[in-house]
């Protein structure tokens, strides 16, 4: 080991860099204080791990976006785990950098030589936000989408620089691809070296000035390591801690997949960026853009430039009673706007992916206690029932479980009201993605008369018949078809569809047996004298199927 | 700047017993962080997707269109669960009818590195064109790198149509 050591020593220098690195010297009054810039560097590298984790398995369009979140948080072991991590890791970096932006604020420590410092650091707290503000909108669900719809429009009020800002975002029409891509491109490709070379200049600084010491410190100086590196391992360790705890217990967000045309949704920012949101509200007409754009503005500056506003000597921390009062009132006005916002925000009806749709159909289909109880699948008419046959066929079971069971496609029994058409539908089937952007689900590739009834079946489908419907005997749904397919609607009645020419034959079962019925199709004068109905000549499946389709029709309520 | 030996230095700093401690610590901490990070990972990464339900057989051709004696490539749409998408694509089979109609129907793919086979007709085998594999008519080695015969799904005939379902497992 030792030999090895030795030889990248001698070729590169690595083991004395180290050194000069860990056993820097560092003022006696440095102490646990001082621990808070270590724990943000540690939380950024929780970023890019997690962060790269989750784009083994991320598609970045709008289009698949959504789903492949959800394929990480449904199908993938350790997924919801990973991207707990990233989610929650970014939430408390934004809090840790902002704790060691204070605490070098109340100690003063931003005054001459570390101006330059100070000001690399506020431009660490803004890519920090950036990170947060383009992260936001990859997961291209409702919350991502009204979000970023929000942000955009209020970049657009800059002035002079609005629109160019907007076109910067791509997002003059509408959010979509291109503001998609830009977000991404920024939140992974831009941001994170430009991360990296700014905490190194950042470190570079610290190291050039030396840690500020309290003043009046004339002991011995230490070194950097081990001891404060002990402390800021106990910092690290129990930040990660409760990050991990975050990432196990609280359950991060993925709402429905984005829907430009919902005018129920609430937008809301993240969190953090809250303040600003309710900060806004009290600016009205024309005014607006002062809470917007020219306030926050004004604040960064004075941020950059507080060391060169506060120009004292370094004095101890008890005298400086203005910097912690100026400390204290803002995170009162923080926490008072983030809180009027958290309050006014009324509940968003469509949270999560848990809604429920009000069913219109459900009186209709709920069991009548008088009638003696028909299977979930005499209630169809036969269109409906060819459709069960169709659905079964194509396996749409297979994303759509129903049953309250999870799949990939959302849950039948609850589209929403201005879906349940056939008219909506129909193209929905033909070309998914079309119509829905980001559906996963492929084409249906099948006839008029079938995406119809396919399309009449779904909207037939309730919470209470779905698991008994998806159990119909298959001489039901191919019978049915055999119905269908020979048009006997043009001339039959079943359940209320069809046409009057010929006799209904709801309950055609108790007035005849399957003999009569198969000598009926094969020559129907022969058994009933005036018909004027053509013979049919099924084959044998089709009519065993048809006949005990049409032999089990319960007569009409 | 040059940093004399390290142990030596830092006797002046911290006690012993203290700076292996808090060695110990560091260590010992960032250890288990690294572990608490990988262990996921590696899960995340080399776990299979949960499975989905998904329709496994389907009907193919009439089994009266397919000759018997002589291997035909049929294809066939089937579901493919690709990472987040469900798509429906084209698969393919060799099938052989015997005369007893009973049906064979293998995986298009050579068992060495997967390329596409096909049926020599003058040979009477299946050859692989990238590294020369050859199969008899019942998908057994004849020559080549192969390891194994041809890879079969499993088959049955319903109302005189064909229908392929999963690979059988190899035995």
């Amino acid at each position: 080991m030792r030999t090895i050591i030795d030889w990248l020593e001698h070729r590169t220098g690595v083991e004395s860099a180290v050194k000069s690195f860990l056993y820097e010297e560092i003022p006696a009054s440095a102490g646990w204080h001082q621990i808070i810039g270590s724990m943000a560097v540690f939380f950024f590298v929780i970023q890019v791990f997690t962060g790269a984790l989750l784009a083994f398995n991320y598609a970045p369009t709008p289009g698949e976006a959504y789903n492949s979140v959800k394929y990480i948080m449904t199908e993938l072991t350790g997924g919801p785990l990973i991207r707990g991590l990233h989610h929650w890791g970014a939430s408390m970096m934004l809090i840790i950098v902002v704790l060691h932006m204070i605490q070098v604020f109340i100690y003063g420590a931003y005054k001459k030589p570390r101006e330059a410092t100070w000001m690399v650091g506020v431009t660490l707290l803004l890519i920090t936000l950036a990170f947060g503000l383009t992260g936001y909108l990859l997961p291209w669900d409702n919350r991502a989408y009204w979000g970023t719809v929000v942000t955009t429009q209020i970049a657009s009020q800059a002035p002079i620089a609005g629109p160019y800002l907007l076109r910067l975002l791509g997002s003059q029409g509408a959010v979509g691809n291109v503001t998609f891509s830009r977000f991404y491109a920024l939140h992974t490709v831009l941001l994170p070296p430009l991360t990296i070379i700014i905490i190194g200049v950042h470190i570079y600084l610290v190291r050039k000035h030396g840690v500020a010491a309290a003043p009046g410190d004339t002991a011995p100086k230490r070194k950097f390591f081990p001891e404060q590196v002990f402390k800021d391992t106990v910092g690290i360790a129990l930040a990660f801690i409760v990050l991990f705890a975050m990432a196990v217990i609280a359950k991060v967000p993925l709402e429905r997949l984005a829907d430009p045309t919902d005018t129920a949704y609430i937008p809301r920012p993240e969190w953090y960026f809250l303040f600003l949101f309710q900060f806004l509200k009290f600016f009205k007409g024309s005014l607006e853009v002062v809470g917007s754009v020219v306030m926050p503005g004004v604040a960064v500056l004075t941020l950059f430039l507080i060391p060169f506003i506060d120009r004292g000597p370094m004095i101890r921390l008890g005298k400086r009673t203005f910097a912690i009062t100026f400390v204290l009132l803002a995170a009162i006005a923080w926490t008072g706007l983030t809180t009027a916002a958290v309050v006014t925000t009324p509940k968003n009806q469509e949270s999560a992916e848990d809604t429920s749709q009000p069913d219109a159909d459900a009186a209709v289909n709920a069991p009548a206690s008088t009638a003696p109880a028909l299977a979930a699948w005499q209630k169809l008419n036969p269109e409906e029932l060819t459709g069960l046959g169709i659905f079964k066929k194509q396996g749409c079971m297979g994303c759509h479980p129903g049953a309250g069971q999870k799949g990939i496609g959302p849950d039948l029994t609850k589209i929403p009201a201005g879906q349940r058409n056939v008219a909506w539908l129909v193209p929905h089937f033909k070309n998914p993605s079309q119509i829905v952007p980001g559906s996963a689900m492929p084409p249906v590739d099948l006839s008029g008369p079938d995406l119809n009834a396919l399309a009449l079946f779904v909207l037939k489908l309730t919470p209470q018949n779905e698991q008994a419907l998806q159990a119909a005997p298959d001489f039901a749904t191919r019978g049915a078809a055999v119905y269908q397919m020979n048009h006997c609607n043009a001339c039959h009645q079943i359940n209320g569809v069809g046409s009057t020419l010929g006799p209904a034959l709801d309950g055609v079962g108790l007035r005849h047996d399957r003999a009569w019925l198969e000598k009926h199709f094969a020559d129907p004068p022969s058994v009933s004298k005036d018909s004027i109905m053509p013979a049919y000549k099924f084959m044998p499946m089709d009519m065993d199927a048809i006949c005990k389709y049409l032999l089990q029709l319960p007569n009409r309520a | 700047m040059d940093q004399p030996n390290g142990t030596q230095q830092a006797a002046v700093d911290v006690p012993p017993t203290r700076r292996a401690f808090y060695i110990g610590f560091i260590n010992g901490a960032m250890g288990l962080i690294g572990l608490a990070l990988a262990a996921p990972a590696a899960i995340y990464l080399l776990f299979p997707p949960k499975l989905r339900k998904q329709a496994e057989w389907v009907e193919t051709a009439d089994l009266s269109t397919i000759p018997t004696g002589t291997p035909t490539e049929i294809s066939f749409q089937r579901t493919r669960v690709d990472g987040w998408k469900v798509t429906n694509v084209k698969a393919t089979a060799w099938v052989v009818k015997k005369p007893n109609n009973e049906v064979v129907a293998f995986t298009p793919e050579c068992t060495h590195l997967a390329c596409a086979y096909h049926w020599d007709d003058p040979s009477h085998t299946f050859v692989c064109p990238c590294h020369g594999s050859v199969f008899s008519i019942d998908g057994k080695v004849l020559g080549g790198p192969a390891p194994r015969p041809l890879d079969r799904f499993m088959t049955k005939i319903d109302t005189g149509k064909l229908e392929i379902g999963p690979v059988e497992p190899q035995a």
